[in-house]
Order: structure tokens, then C-alpha cells, then sequence
């Protein structure tokens, strides 16, 4: 099994915990990762991706090539077309629907939706709405988790496990909270 | 020993940790800062009780881990490219004293830019300083360097550059540990003269640099970083450094690439290899991360007969870091399908954040400086730079550490009024204090803002030297006390912090001012351990 994977979104959003929570799944499942990150400037509020690659077999390069991502997974719904050329024709776009507006020229939100929409194999939902149902906007991440693991092939207890490694710290509640983002992401990928 | 997944920056932690390290010294900047945070972090570190404290600069972090080698220690230096020209003084001079305990210096390079002001390549330090170069493919090298880094340090008494560039840096991979060794005792220099250069020990001491050459390249030529692998296809030859080597590869995962193949991650390159690889084939495709500096060597300065491809002859563009696409093309292999980013796509720039001191600071500078129109502040290396961004437009320049406060004397002293600098704390502590007192002998007429916000925040809340002290460093530097002035950057002070920036505009002298209120990073976020305080 290998998955390519580019993770979207803008600095802040919290990519890299799903970016961390992916690669635990991947590493106790005794498959191979590479994960290259944006750090520095970008991360304050600029756009920020991260290239995620999981593996049965020794992975080469950190980044993947154009044409070559099996999954975008967005949190943001710009930040899901930025990478379109990293995407392969027959790959899967899981993408936020809910804008992070924090430039002045942020494009018509419509248009960007319609983009979305043209995509032949994607899965878009509103992942803050969903995550402040829950509780806070800030479980938004795990919700597209959620949203990203029916296509993930691993197992979901790992990501689970992977969810309690990297909010343990945090306490049971918080725990429990980010486990119920990661429930209800996955409900609405599978009812789309 | 159980497998860890580690940054690039932390495997050279790790690696470090493992194999005997007594210290370690750096200056932050990306994308180098996680070698020194993970040394922190480290509870083997914090039991051993490695140095792992920021220094002031780069060049100072230099001169300790030199200290720390004449001690008999073994020691890390970390920085990012541009830091080695902070550090460059005593790193060109360190190649002549040589190192006691071994000395790995690591330099993260950033071509593209993407946390940087320029793209210079360290390796070109490495070979300027006649020094060994490690330049490691992946995590797992970068990791296994520490200990073969410092075993080459003391073999030859020299210290070692380890070049990583951003995309190993920050790149997560699996990393198994390796034996565990125990640190160094201390120990003098056994010969008394070692580290002293006054031109006479020198002159021996660079004559002996230059007899150890044909040593360098034989330990090079049986280094285990640097591999020859055959190929039937000898049209051309592929010589591919560091992280180069992974896109190399990544092209061949799936089919055996034909050609042969030289990895080279110890310098100076490997001259039989080099020799056998250019005789065997046609042609050589050159693929290095950085500036073309295998490239150059190989077709030297009236050419070679023969063909050599690379950034030179536009195979692969002359600028930026490369990625598996660029090398795929460069290999002439089709490039895979997909689409393109729809036009509606905006760019996303960085942008201070919301609640940011800067922001409050920025809008009273500018409404002071109104009547004066646009032009009139020089600026630095931190968050603060963005100011220079819509909406505030607030700043002119940046250049390098420093270079605000010492622009600005040169611009007041050609007439400019008013010359005002915006500094960073931390970078006042890196660089601003000799500039400062440039101000303080010149009598210039400048104002410089010190922005205050508790931190070092752009790479990530590293304590800042100078944290509580700026006043009496100013004051002892020779600002007169009464033009030292404090505020605080909220919108609702913004009248009174107009009103300070406006008398020390008019104050024809030195005038130091500073905005203080903590980055929003700060507050909430425990500090990171190990720092000062």
C-alpha cells in the first residue's frame, strides 16, 4: 500500500497534528513515512501544505511529484485548488467548505465551491460547522480526519490511538472532544 | 533500539545526543532552529547536562563550540546559512586552529527562499575553509553523520560542516539509533600552540591545512556516504548530491534506472569516482541542491570537452530547490498528468497576526512620519519585516541582521531627517549593540524603535538574550537616559505613542524607544525549556 498525500490549509489551522496523527497510524501499522512540513514565516497566516507519503516500501523523496498525490486533504477550501497539480487525475479531493478569509482579495467564495465541485472524486463538507456543534471550531482538523480516513486505508483504531497520543497531554475531555470531531467527519464523508 | 520518527533537524539532535555530545551552540533561524529546540527538549540532555543554551549571535555560538573544543568536548554549532556569515571569522580561522574534541558545525540552507534573504550555498564556505562536507540524503544519514562527523573531526583535528537544506530539515522520516557513546573527558590541547594564530603559528598551521588535501580525498573516496552504482546506459552519467539523490530516485521506484549512478554526500568530492563516472560516459547530468558548485569544478574555468549538463545549461533552473518534478524533466522522462491552479486561486502571503504589538506600533510610526511622506525607516529580520506589507507599508529595507539601526547612521549622516530604525529585541541582542554605539560615537540623529515583544517569535518563541535589560544596555551604551523611551503598543494608547515618536523625532541626537507588550505567542504558550531566565 502507498498513499501520497498533500495537506492544505493556512498557518494556524492545524495540519500538522493530522499530518502527525496519519504518520503514527502509518508507523505502528510498520509501513514507511516521509513527512515534509512548512516551517518559519509561512506560518503566520500564509499558506502552509504539507507533504505526507506512507508506504509498504522505502519511500525516496519528501516531496511528491506533480500528478503523483493519491489525497489532497484541505482544511481550507482555496487552499484545497492551490495544489490541484500535485493531484493525479483519478485522485480524491477531501476538502473544508468553510473559507479562512485573511486577505483582502479572497476570492468569491461561489466560485470557489464551483471549482471544488467540478472535481471528479471529492468530498467537501463545512468542518467548522461540524466541529462547533461539537464544541469548538479549534476540533476542526479532526473533523476532516474523520472526513480523510475512509480513503486512507489504515485502520481506524490507529488513528485513533494516533488521536490520544497527540491530545493526551491536553486531558480525557479534550481527548473525547477531538474522538467525536474524528466520528462525525467520518459520518459525513460516508453519507456524502 | 526502537525506531524513531524524526524532523532532519532532530536527527542531527539525536545523532549529536548518541554520539558523545558536551554542547551546543546556535543562534535561531530557519530552517535550522529545531537542532538546538530538540537538545532542549531532550530529557538525556537535561540528565547529562549538555549545554544547550541560545547564544547572542552566530558567531559567538561559534567561538563557545570552539571553547568548548579546545576543552577536549565534542560540540555542536548550529545556524542557517546566513548565520555562517555572522559566524564566518571564526569559522574560516577554525580550519587553521583545528578543533581538540570534535566540532560538527550545522548549516541549514534554504534555496527558494522560502524563510530566507538569499540562497547562498554553505558548501561553498565548506570548500573556501578547506574543510570536510556532509551533506546528508535523509533523515537516517543525517542522523549517522553525528557520529562519523565527529570521528572525522578528531581524526583530523579539524571541524566538520554538516550541510542540510530546508526540505531534510523539516522533513519527517524513521531513524534507528545507533550505539550509545559516552562524552569526552576534559583535556587540553596536547600541543600548547593549537589555537593560536598569530601570523607566524598561522603561516605553519595553514601550510599543514594544505598538506592534509590528499588525506581529505582519500577518507572521500572511501566515505560510506558516497556510492558508485553502475549502469549499462553509459550515455549519460548522473552525479547527485544530498537530498538530490532521493528525486533521483523517486524517478526510479518503480523501474531500474539504467544509468550509472554517483551519490556524493562526503566532500571534497570523490576524485576516482568523479574520474571513472566521466570517463565512462558521454555526457553528465550534475544535480545539486544550491549553486552549481560540482557543476563548475567539472567544467572548470576554459570548459570541458566534455558534456555537462545542469543549472548551467538551463537542464535544471539555475535557482531554486529543486524537487522530484524538476529532476524528472531534467532526466527527459514524461511528466505525469494532472491539473493546473485555477486562476481564481489567490495568493495567501504571511501577515502579522491578529492582536500583534507590531501592528500598534507600526500605525503610531506611521502617523508620526506623515508630514515626512514615505521612505524614512530602516528595518530588520523578524516578524516586524512584514510591516512592510499593505496595510502598513511601514518600512523601506532589509538587508541582514542588524543593518537597521547601522543604515540609518549612514542615512542621517548624508542628510536623511528623519533616519528612524525598527529593530527586534532579539535582534538588537544579535546584532544592534555595535550599531548602537556607531550611533551613540557618530552623534547621529536617528531614532531607533526597539520592538519589544518578549521573544524571538518568527521562529518559533525562543528566549531572546537581551529579554529585560534593553534600557541599561542602551543607557550603558551612552543614550542619554532621558531619550529612552518606553510605550506600550495598544490602539488605545495610540495618541501618547504618536506623541513620544514625534518629541524624539524632534530631538536632535540618539533617541531610543521602545514599543513593549509580549507576542500574542507568548502568552498562554509555556516557553520552550533550556532557554535563559
Amino acid at each position: 500500500m502507498k498513499k501520497d498525500i498533500i495537506l492544505s490549509g493556512v498557518g494556524g489551522q492545524g495540519i500538522l497534528s493530522i499530518a502527525t496523527i496519519i504518520g503514527y497510524a502509518a508507523v505502528e501499522n510498520e509501513m514507511f513515512l516521509k513527512q515534509a512540513e512548512v516551517h518559519g514565516m509561512s506560518q503566520r497566516g500564509g499558506d502552509v501544505q504539507s507533504h505526507l507519503r506512507i508506504s509498504d516500501n522505502k519511500i525516496y523523496s519528501d516531496l511528491i511529484a506533480e500528478g503523483k498525490a493519491d489525497l489532497i486533504i484541505a482544511v481550507e477550501p482555496m487552499e484545497a485548488l492551490r495544489y490541484l497539480p500535485y493531484l493525479c487525475t483519478d485522485g480524491w479531493m477531501i476538502t473544508n467548505t468553510k473559507p479562512y478569509i485573511n486577505i483582502p482579495n479572497y476570492p468569491d467564495i461561489e466560485s470557489v465551491i464551483a471549482k471544488i465541485d467540478e472535481q471528479p472524486k471529492k468530498v467537501s463538507l463545512d468542518a467548522d460547522m461540524i466541529a462547533k456543534e461539537i464544541g469548538t471550531v479549534k476540533c476542526m482538523n479532526m473533523v476532516m480526519l474523520g472526513a480523510a480516513s475512509p480513503y486512507l486505508d489504515l485502520p481506524v483504531e490507529k488513528l485513533k490511538e494516533g488521536i490520544r497520543t497527540v491530545f493526551g497531554r491536553k486531558g480525557e475531555k479534550i481527548v473525547n472532544m477531538n474522538l467525536e470531531a474524528f466520528d462525525s467527519g467520518r459520518k459525513a464523508a460516508e453519507n456524502k | 533500539m526502537k525506531k524513531l520518527v524524526l524532523l532532519g533537524n532532530e536527527a542531527i539532535a539525536q545523532g549529536a545526543i548518541d554520539s558523545g555530545l558536551s554542547g551546543a551552540f546556535g543562534y535561531p533561524g530557519t530552517p535550522s532552529t529545531e537542532i538546538i529546540e530538540y537538545i532542549q527538549r531532550s530529557p538525556e540532555a537535561e540528565e547529562r547536562k549538555i549545554h544547550k543554551i541560545w547564544s547572542a549571535n552566530e558567531k559567538t555560538a561559534m567561538e563557545e563550540a570552539l571553547g568548548m573544543s579546545y576543552a577536549g568536548k565534542r560540540v555542536l554549532v548550529t545556524m542557517k546559512h546566513v548565520g555562517l556569515n555572522v559566524a564566518a571569522d571564526a569559522f574560516m580561522n577554525s580550519a587553521l586552529t583545528g578543533a581538540n574534541g570534535g566540532i560538527i558545525v550545522a548549516v541549514a540552507d534554504d534555496p527558494s527562499m522560502h524563510s530566507s534573504q538569499n540562497e547562498q550555498d554553505s558548501r561553498v564556505y565548506g570548500k573556501f575553509a578547506m574543510m570536510n562536507i556532509l551533506e546528508p540524503s535523509n533523515q537516517q544519514e543525517a542522523y549517522d553523520m553525528q557520529r562519523y562527523g565527529f570521528e572525522l573531526s578528531e581524526k583530523f583535528n579539524l571541524p566538520v560542516l554538516l550541510r542540510i537544506t530546508t526540505r531534510l530539515s523539516h522533513s519527517r522520516a524513521d531513524v534507528v539509533r545507533g550505539e550509545l557513546l559516552s562524552e569526552n573527558k576534559l583535556s587540553m590541547p596536547k600541543d600548547p600552540n593549537q589555537f593560536m594564530l598569530l601570523p607566524a603559528f598561522a603561516r605553519v598551521k595553514y601550510k599543514k591545512l594544505l598538506a592534509l588535501q590528499p588525506e581529505y580525498d582519500k577518507v572521500s573516496e572511501e566515505s560510506p556516504f558516497n556510492n558508485f552504482t553502475d549502469g549499462k546506459d553509459k550515455s549519460v552519467g548522473i552525479i547527485a548530491c544530498g537530498l538530490a539523490y532521493n528525486y533521483l530516485m523517486e524517478n526510479y521506484q518503480d523501474n531500474e534506472c539504467l544509468h550509472p549512478i554517483l551519490k556524493i554526500s562526503h566532500y571534497p568530492i570523490p576524485r576516482k569516482m568523479v574520474e571513472k563516472i566521466t570517463s565512462e560516459c558521454d555526457s553528465i547530468l550534475v544535480l545539486e541542491e544550491g549553486m552549481p558548485l560540482i557543476e563548475e569544478m567539472l567544467k572548470g574555468y576554459l570548459g570541458n570537452p566534455l558534456n555537462i549538463k545542469g543549472r548551467l545549461d538551463g537542464t535544471v533552473p539555475r535557482d531554486g530547490e529543486l524537487n522530484p518534478t524538476i529532476v524528472r524533466k531534467a532526466l527527459g522522462l514524461g511528466q505525469f498528468k494532472s491539473n493546473p491552479i485555477p486562476e481564481i486561486v489567490e495568493k495567501r502571503p504571511p501577515a502579522l497576526c491578529r492582536g500583534c504589538p507590531h501592528i500598534d506600533s507600526y500605525k503610531a510610526l506611521n502617523t508620526s512620519l506623515e508630514k515626512y511622506g514615505k521612505g524614512h525607516v530602516f528595518s530588520d529580520i523578524g516578524c516586524y519585516t512584514l510591516g512592510f506589507l499593505p496595510p502598513y507599508n511601514a518600512i523601506s529595507t532589509c538587508v541582514d541582521m542588524g543593518a537597521s539601526i547601522t543604515m540609518a547612521v549612514g542615512a542621517a549622516s548624508a542628510g536623511l531627517f528623519p533616519s528612524v530604525a525598527v529593530i527586534g529585541d532579539s535582534t538588537f541582542g544579535h546584532s544592534g549593540l555595535t550599531g548602537l554605539l556607531d550611533a551613540v560615537t557618530h552623534k547621529s540623529n536617528v531614532v531607533i524603535i526597539i520592538v519589544d515583544n518578549d521573544t524571538t517569535a518568527m521562529t518559533g518563541m525562543q528566549d531572546s538574550v537581551v529579554t529585560g535589560m534593553i534600557e541599561d544596555i542602551c543607557e550603558g551604551i551612552g543614550v542619554e537616559k532621558e531619550h529612552i523611551r518606553i510605550f506600550n503598543p495598544l490602539p488605545n494608547k495610540h495618541d501618547e505613542n504618536v506623541k513620544i515618536i514625534e518629541e524624539e523625532i524632534n530631538y536632535n541626537g540618539v533617541s531610543v524607544i521602545i514599543p513593549r507588550r509580549p507576542c500574542i505567542h507568548v502568552i498562554g504558550k509555556n516557553k520552550k525549556a533550556g532557554g535563559k531566565k
